[in-house]
């Protein structure tokens, strides 16, 4: 039922790519001044659905309204001049620019040729004040963190007239104060009518700040919930989103040996501007324990990776296998039985352009059955990559086809198969099941927990908490470079660690 | 069948390019006045005679080496611009060691061969140097260090003894006994031997392949052209790797000179061909720094040189094989470009309908 | 992030002035900072500084453009062939066309079919000197006072002026060879002596580029498809149009360059003649820190160097000097910033000018030859890594792509 008091209306929109239906069938009504979020798990549709909202994409079917009129966009520009404006989850913003011209950019005030910086200022300094969005204007981007760049994003939108803001996993990068500093400026401007469209996995979150939800699964949309009138449970919208309940991964008994198979001590890695990002950590990982890292994005977890690894200077003693492996190159730490599943498989884990059976060899190119010294033996690879690819269940017609041909999903499946290979003694999973369907999740879950059971020691890094509490044997939390607690995962809930994770204190 | 269509596949791109060159070739001489069919079959007659043929091989010969030298560096992401100024150094010490030593032929060939691979890679070590260094982009530098080993070269030459008087008012270096010349053989009707060296290509050609294909150092540079990211992850260290790339092309490059050095002239002289490098660069380009496809385009470089040496006899100057040339190289990789997008949009459709008809069936 | 501001360039500055006074002294030379000297080397930065500036406009939307040479020969071949029959105004608005050309051709390469950047300017490279040769054979060869390689001269010339209400005093100071005062003086009076227009239409050039780029919305946008084309496209700019555009300017402002080398230095076109001046411009644009500031700074520095190989061998040796001791200097100042390795070997190489400037009363030509390209490479291996590219220069850009 359009109401013309309906900010925006989506009718039976359709979009297909070759190969795959993005969006089939979705419709969505929001109310104008309210908070609407769409949830959904990774691969739903949701990211499609928005840029078809602001005007990346067009739809194959389907009309979008706006007020009651039938609007078509056929540029981000369209969208912008509806009214329509995205904050991307990925910040777009140049970091040699200053604040001010990256929010001007594309809308620039002018005096003639000349740009008019100082009425531009004039608005901005308006606006940020009405909601609660101050930043520093005359700065570099380059110079400022995560939650003033996301405000820099919102100040973009409404610098540029938008009545309908759409965020996209706004809080995917925040740390819990910060989501509460973004609440407040999303009610601030739900006051003044400005309708909110909130994109989000995080239930609790939504059901905190929404005034109405949409969810939806395979590209189409299965539920439109007014949280007011009817109570829901953020369980219950996860049976929507996935259509039955959630699997939780639990570790059953006590897998963890006594030798020790990783020692960190002391373990500091500076930046470039002499900034401690690892600041003196200490850890030691048994050989059958799984030691989980907990900590928002940022905090030193990727530079962790980087210094076990030895890609980064690092100061501080690191023993593997009771042997010294401070000085040894990175080539020597994946010979002797360091496997690593990456944070970002296409940048780090993958050779897009390679075949399937070339990528098998990757990070382990001098051992077997890939080679041995000088020499490589494609005909070993591709015997194992059929291994590979028949007990990791990876979808594809043969292992000729280059990476990129393959989804996300089976990727990473490739990379967990062949990371797992040739018995390795401690394998460093960051985010192993980032952007993977849930049955191909539970399946990596599987294949670490038998791993697990087998003797493999494992440092896991992870933002999914479920994921992380699920697994590991023990948790330590990471905060700005440094161990701030180590929890007991079978004690400990989401809300415990979250405070953790902020450095509030963990109440055992 | 398989095999058949990947080759048809992949001399698709190329063979498009050269058919738009010609075209656009054909435009600019029929603009001026030529005969188009003329200028065409006029290349064909002279370039299919035997006396031809071995000097198309000998070019080809030259332009092969320095086309691998080139792809050495390609395949790292590493543009070695710097060939011309690698062979002529690596070429020049070569030619006053090989002019001073007396030795039989197969000590002395082989002597000559390292040292011009030393010579050059060092040259190009240091361009490399820089690089992993001081992050100084190897295009630039390897450009002025072209320039540099002229002006060396012209110095050791003009003004210091290394330079004799070879023939008359030419200076050069001491010309290569007997001992130290490479041998070649006659094409029945040629009156130009082939060079021996054409051997010595092809052991290269092999090697280059092998070395790509089958070696652990082959493989962490094609993943370091391939994602720079990734093959650190997996062990690669960048940097002696760029370095390795480097003084692996300059060392290769450093062979360029030999063939004619050691087949016709004996001496180096400041009239030494100058350019092998940039043609190595545009026939690396056409072969997609594939040991085959760098052999074909080799020889349908040499083949337009030498065929067309005669065409300043019918008033028509021989550069416009240049332009043939030069409209080739720029088709192709446009035409590369896009065969490449085509192909991962149609390896993902191909993957995703045939998991499809696999799921259909199971 | 920007550390270099106006205090520490003027301090740079008058620092190397002074060294180069002192060289003056200690190498028993009286050319170094003559009228004359300056006044080619101002001629000589002519087109370096173009081409760096070509460079600095393509980089700065994102392309990187190695074609600048090639872009350039096809400068100076427009002007010599309209140069000899309709005179030098319109060898210049020819030559700017036929670089802008040369520029569209690599723009169509790289923006819309996505060719590598590198890949793409060497094909335009080679593309140019082909054509130019041919075309130079064909029409060049019976042409009157022309060869195969040669243009017929070009007729007529671009005006150029001496201020002499500036140069006639500040030359006569220059003449007294006073410790500093003189430099300042030869130098001043340098620019204004025999001052070609082309050499004031470049200046200007570089100041508009200055005020284009950096106050204007239309700047503003170019730039960032240079530093984050994706946050442009998501704000609804063209960026594929901007690249176009301004890799289009870039090869006019080339053809420019060119321009100056057969109108303006030679009064020909011959083949060979812009002698790697393109990659110089890059050099130099590397240097400036891809400001127009920083460019005009270092094409004088190389002009100054390329005009080397006109002076006399008591003023190469006082040059020799001078670099000994600058190079020296680097070499300290990376020792105490730790970076040792490279310390090393500049103290390494400036022992060895040194050596070469006490040991030696005269120099080959050869050295003078090899000075240009042996300082690039000197600036380039000093500067490289604390420079600050565009963000997303070099990087390929598709329209749509998600990052």
């Amino acid at each position: 039922m359009t109401n013309a008091t309906d900010a925006l209306t989506l009718t039976g929109i359709w979009k297909r790519f070759p190969g795959v239906v993005a969006n089939s069938n979705v419709n969505l009504t929001v109310r104008s001044g309210a908070v609407h979020a769409i949830v959904g798990e990774n691969g739903a549709g949701k990211s499609t659905l928005m840029k078809i909202l602001y005007g990346m994409q067009k739809p194959d079917d389907g009309t979008i309204s706006i007020s009651g009129e039938t609007v078509i966009f056929n540029s981000p520009s369209d969208a912008i001049d509806h009214g329509v404006g995205m904050v991307h989850q990925h910040f777009m913003l140049a970091e040699n620019f200053t604040v001010l011209e990256n929010i001007i950019l594309g809308s620039e005030p002018k005096q003639g040729l000349r740009l008019d910086l100082g009425a531009a200022r004039l608005r901005l300094e308006d606006l940020a004040r009405r909601y609660s969005l101050q930043v520093p204007f005359d700065s570099f981007v380059s110079d400022l963190g995560v939650g003033d760049r996301q405000r820099i994003e919102i100040l973009k939108v409404l610098y540029r007239g938008a009545q309908i803001l759409i965020l996209d996993e706004p809080t995917a990068v925040l740390v819990p104060q910060e989501v509460d500093e973004l609440f407040a400026a999303l009610r601030d401007l739900r006051a003044e009518g400005i309708t909110i469209i909130f994109i989000s996995h995080k239930l609790d979150e939504v059901l905190e700040i929404a005034d109405e939800i949409t969810v939806m699964r395979a590209g189409t949309t299965v539920a439109s919930i007014d949280p007011k009138s009817q109570s829901v449970t953020a369980g219950q919208l996860a049976e929507l989103m996935v259509g039955s309940e959630l699997p939780s991964p639990t570790t059953s008994g006590n897998t963890v040996r006594p030798e020790v198979v990783l020692a960190a001590a002391n373990l500091t890695v500076a930046n470039r501007d002499g900034k401690h990002v690892v600041d003196g950590v200490s850890f030691t990982i048994h050989s059958g324990e799984i030691l989980g890292i907990a900590g928002v994005e940022g905090n030193g977890q990727a530079e962790i990776v980087d210094a076990l690894l030895g890609v980064v200077p690092t100061s501080g003693n690191l023993s593997f296998l009771t042997e010294e492996i401070s000085q040894w190159p990175t080539r020597k730490r994946r010979e002797h039985g360091m496997a690593f599943i990456p944070e970002d498989r296409s940048r780090q884990g993958l050779l897009l352009d390679a075949p399937l059976w070339e990528n098998r060899m990757l990070g382990h190119q001098s051992v077997a059955p890939n080679g041995g010294g000088f020499l490589i033996d494609p005909h070993g690879a591709k015997t194992d990559t059929e291994r590979i690819v028949r007990e990791y269940d990876v979808r594809t017609p043969s292992i000729e086809v280059s990476a990129s041909a393959l989804s996300g999903g089976n990727q990473q499946k490739l990379i967990v198969g062949r990371e797992m290979s040739g018995e390795p003694k401690l394998l460093i999973a960051a985010h192993p099941t980032r952007g993977v369907d849930v049955g191909a999740q539970a399946a990596i879950w599987d294949h670490l927990r038998n791993a697990r059971a087998a003797g493999l020691a494992v440092l896991l890094i992870s933002a999914d908490l479920d994921e992380l509490i699920g697994l590991s044997d023990t948790i330590a939390v990471l905060l700005r470079g440094k161990f701030v607690a180590t929890v007991d995962p079978h004690n400990v809930t989401p809300a415990i660690l979250g405070s953790a994770m902020t450095g509030a204190g963990v109440s055992a | 069948m398989k095999l058949l269509r990947k080759i048809g596949e992949s001399l698709l791109a190329p063979a498009l390019a050269l058919a738009f060159a010609l075209v656009v070739t054909s435009a600019i001489l029929a603009a001026f006045g030529a005969n188009v069919i003329t200028v065409f079959t006029q290349m064909w007659d002279y370039g299919s005679q035997a006396s031809a043929i071995a000097l198309i091989l000998n070019l080809m010969t030259t332009y092969y080496l320095s086309a691998v030298a080139v792809a050495i560096g390609f395949k790292m992401n590493l543009f070695n611009i710097g060939v011309n100024g690698q062979y002529l150094v690596g070429g020049m010490v070569a030619a006053a060691v090989a002019g001073h030593m007396s030795l039989p032929g197969y000590l002395a060939i082989p002597i000559t061969i390292l040292v011009a691979m030393a010579v050059a890679a060092l040259w190009a070590g240091i361009a490399g140097w820089l690089k992993v260094s001081r992050g100084v982009s190897e295009v630039i530098s390897t450009i002025m260090l072209n320039y540099i080993a002229i002006g060396v070269i012209s110095y050791l030459i003009v003004r210091t003894n290394i330079g004799e008087a070879v023939a008359f008012n030419v200076r050069g270096t001491r010309t290569i006994p007997l001992s130290g010349q490479m041998p070649g053989f006659t094409l029945p009707g040629a009156d130009t031997p082939v060079y021996g060296f054409i051997f010595i290509a092809i052991a290269v050609g092999i090697g280059y392949w092998f070395l790509l294909n089958r070696t652990r150092f082959g493989f962490d540079l094609r993943a370091s052209g391939m994602s720079p990211s990734a093959a650190l992850a997996s062990g690669v260290n960048s940097k002696k790797m760029a370095l390795y790339a480097m003084l692996l092309s300059g060392a290769i490059a450093g062979l360029v000179a030999l063939p004619d050095l050691l087949g016709s002239s004996h001496s180096y002289t400041l009239s030494f061909p100058t350019g092998y490098g940039f043609t190595g660069i545009a026939i690396a380009l056409i072969g997609r720094n594939n040991p085959i496809g760098i052999a074909f385009g080799a020889l349908l470089w040499s083949f337009l040189d030498v065929s067309s040496q005669q065409l300043d006899l019918i008033g028509v100057p021989q550069e416009i094989v240049t332009i043939l040339q030069g409209v080739t190289v720029l088709a192709v990789v446009v035409a590369y470009e896009l065969v490449r997008r085509n192909k991962v949009k149609a390896g993902q459709r191909s993957v995703g309908l045939a998991l499809a008809n696999q799921e259909a069936g199971a | 992030m920007r550390k270099l501001n106006l205090p520490r360039i003027l301090l740079l500055v008058s620092g190397g002035i002074l060294l180069l006074s002192l060289a003056r002294l200690l190498a028993h030379t009286d050319d170094l900072t003559s009228t004359g000297t300056m006044s080619a080397a101002f001629g000589a930065a002519v087109p370096i500084g173009l081409a760096g500036l070509a460079g600095l406009w393509s980089e700065r939307a994102g392309v990187v453009n190695i074609g600048l040479e090639g872009m350039m020969i096809l400068g100076t071949f427009g002007a010599g062939w309209v140069g000899w029959q309709y005179g030098a105004w319109a060898a210049l608005g020819i030559a700017i066309v036929f670089g802008a050309i040369g520029g569209l051709l690599l723009a169509i390469a790289t923006v819309t079919f996505g060719v590598d950047q590198i890949v793409a300017g060497t094909a335009i490279n080679i593309l140019g000197l082909g054509l130019t040769q041919f075309l130079a054979k064909l029409l060049f060869t019976t042409a009157p006072g022309g060869g195969a390689t040669q243009s017929p001269p070009i007729f007529g010339t671009l005006p150029h002026f001496t201020l002499s209400a500036i140069a006639d005093p500040l030359t006569t100071v220059q003449n007294k060879n006073w410790f500093l005062v003189s430099d300042i003086a030869g130098i001043i009076s340098g620019f204004f002596y025999q001052l070609s227009i082309l050499t004031v239409i470049t200046a200007a050039l570089f100041g508009l580029t200055k005020w284009i780029l950096w106050h204007t919305a239309f700047g503003l946008r170019l730039r960032s498809a240079g530093e984050n084309p994706w946050a442009a496209e998501s704000l609804g700019v063209k960026v594929n149009s901007y690249k176009y555009l301004a890799v289009t300017i870039s090869g006019a402002l080339s053809g420019l360059a060119g321009a100056y080398l057969a109108i303006v230095a030679t009064g020909v076109y011959r083949g060979g003649q812009t002698a790697g001046r393109g990659f110089i411009g890059l050099a130099t644009m590397i240097f400036g820190n891809w400001m127009p500031g920083g460019t005009a700074a270092g094409a004088t520095i190389f002009g100054y160097i390329d005009t080397l190989q006109l002076r006399d061998d008591a003023n190469i040796r006082g040059l020799v000097l001078f670099g000994a001791i600058l190079i020296l200097l680097i070499s300290v100042y990376l020792f105490r910033s730790g970076r040792r390795n490279s310390g090393f070997a500049f103290g390494l190489f400036a022992i060895v000018m040194g050596t070469a400037f006490l040991v030696s009363k005269s120099f080959p030509p050869e050295v003078a030859q090899v000075a240009p390209y042996l300082t690039t490479l000197v600036v380039l291996a000093t500067a490289a890594q604390r420079l600050r590219p565009p963000s997303a220069d070099g990087i390929p850009y598709r329209k749509g792509e998600s990052h």
